[in-house]
């Protein structure tokens, strides 16, 4: 996987993201509107594309989307 | 392992009751028009089917035994078994199936208990139903499954208010010797048992006056001890865990592939866990009916219910081979093979 495929993704899933907006910096929670339902479309997509399963305690811990990615990584090898 | 067969037993027709009265989400003014938009599209639940107070699960149950029994011609005196599960029960004591073997005017030679199960239930009843009938000495069973969920959410709390539908369904089992097996793959995991449950009421906690306080737990979330509290994430990633492993085990175990089945019938949890189930399985939109936006999560009864409202017009004209696949609260788990050759399903009664 690449950021740019995960940032694709992330897009790809959440109608309020423009293209382009979403940057490994930027903190998801900021960059579309972050509930309870948008967080388990985050982790469903994860969960197909990745096959890593994402917890409350990681989505918690994380703030940017780099971090979410690095835990992807991290899970897969 | 809860991996086994069961020979001898056909269904021979399910029936569904639901309250006339509708709610639907759109409606919803505790939560913002922009969230009723996402939880309409993603959860997927559009509708609910809401009981009056005083209706019981159990009433529903026994409008839509019988319609099926009349459909049926069944002699209400060959019915040997009931077993009605459900977490909506009528009474704390006695057993709600001695009530119902009464009202329906079952034999005093009838076998009659509940089984205390929420989300996977069917399943779970129908594996048990079977297994006491596979002898031969019992010829008829009433399986009922339902809720009336919408009796412990609290309207203040939308994680759990928006989901729930109330639903009663019966399904009619007979002993044939020539009927295909059933198969199924059953499991439990109770260290999950706090992901979906209510806090007071039963022996543990006891109903004090402290268990009626409502309290906010997070944003748009207020409910009391008495109220079903649900984690969201938790579940999900239950779900996301053990189903795709307990179906493919459960076909392995039958030696066939998902290709020989006609359709999926999941527990109506949420459109976006079903969908995501659905594509790890590589599974055509065609072979997963859905009965979510209309009725709501239906609890056990949704397997059921989904058959009656998206897959009759199939099961009552041909034969067909399901695989039903049911999780959630306990956490308890499971998923049965079946086959069905036109079988009985009368309209959907709304009483």
């Amino acid at each position: 996987m690449n950021m740019e495929e995960f940032i694709k993704n992330i897009e790809a899933e959440f109608d309020d993201l423009k293209p382009g907006v979403l940057k490994a910096d930027s903190n998801f929670r900021e960059s579309f509107e972050w509930n309870s339902i948008n967080a388990l479309i985050l982790i469903a997509m994860v969960k197909t594309e990745y096959d890593v399963t994402l917890s409350a305690d990681d989505l918690i811990k994380s703030k940017s989307v780099k971090d979410i990615y690095s835990l992807i990584v991290n899970r897969q090898s | 392992m809860a991996l086994f067969s069961l020979p001898g037993i056909k269904i021979s027709g399910i029936s569904a009751a639901v309250p006339k009265n509708k709610e639907s989400n759109a409606d919803y003014t505790w939560i913002s028009v922009k969230e009723r938009e996402s939880l309409m599209k993603n959860i997927g639940v559009e509708t609910r089917r809401v009981a009056a107070k005083g209706t019981t699960t159990s009433d529903l149950c026994v409008i839509a035994a019988e319609k099926l029994m009349d459909e049926l011609n069944w002699d209400r005196f060959e019915v040997e078994l009931l077993i009605f599960v459900s977490q909506s029960r009528d009474y704390l004591v006695p057993t709600t199936a001695c009530i119902v073997q009464d009202r329906l005017g079952l034999p005093h030679s009838c076998v009659a208990m509940d089984i205390g199960l929420g989300c996977s239930g069917y399943v779970y009843g129908l594996s048990v139903i079977g297994s006491m009938m596979q002898q031969g000495a019992i010829k008829k069973a009433l399986l009922m499954v339902g809720d009336i969920s919408t009796l412990t959410t609290c309207y203040r709390d939308k994680s759990t208010y928006p989901l729930f539908g109330d639903v009663g369904t019966v399904t009619a089992l007979e002993f044939d010797a020539a009927a295909p097996k059933m198969h199924f793959n059953l499991q439990t995991d109770g260290s999950g048992y706090k992901a979906l449950m209510i806090k007071d009421g039963g022996a543990r906690n006891v109903m004090s006056r402290q268990s009626f306080d409502i309290k906010k737990v997070g944003k748009g979330i207020y409910r009391s001890r008495l109220h079903l509290e649900l984690d969201g994430i938790e579940v999900f990633n239950f779900t996301l865990r053990e189903v795709v492993p307990n179906i493919k085990k459960l076909l392995t175990h039958t030696g066939e592939s998902l290709a020989e089945i006609d359709f999926v019938v999941f527990h109506q949890a949420n459109r976006l866990i079903n969908e995501t189930l659905r594509k790890m399985l590589k599974l055509e939109a065609e072979k997963v009916p859905y009965s979510i936006r209309e009725f709501g999560n239906t609890s056990g009864a949704s397997v059921p219910l989904t058959m009656i409202a998206a897959l009759r017009e199939p099961l009552v004209t041909g034969r067909k081979k399901l695989l039903l696949s049911a999780f959630g609260v306990g956490l308890s788990w499971g998923s049965a093979i079946v086959e069905t050759d036109r079988i009985c399903i009368p309209d959907l009664i709304e009483v």
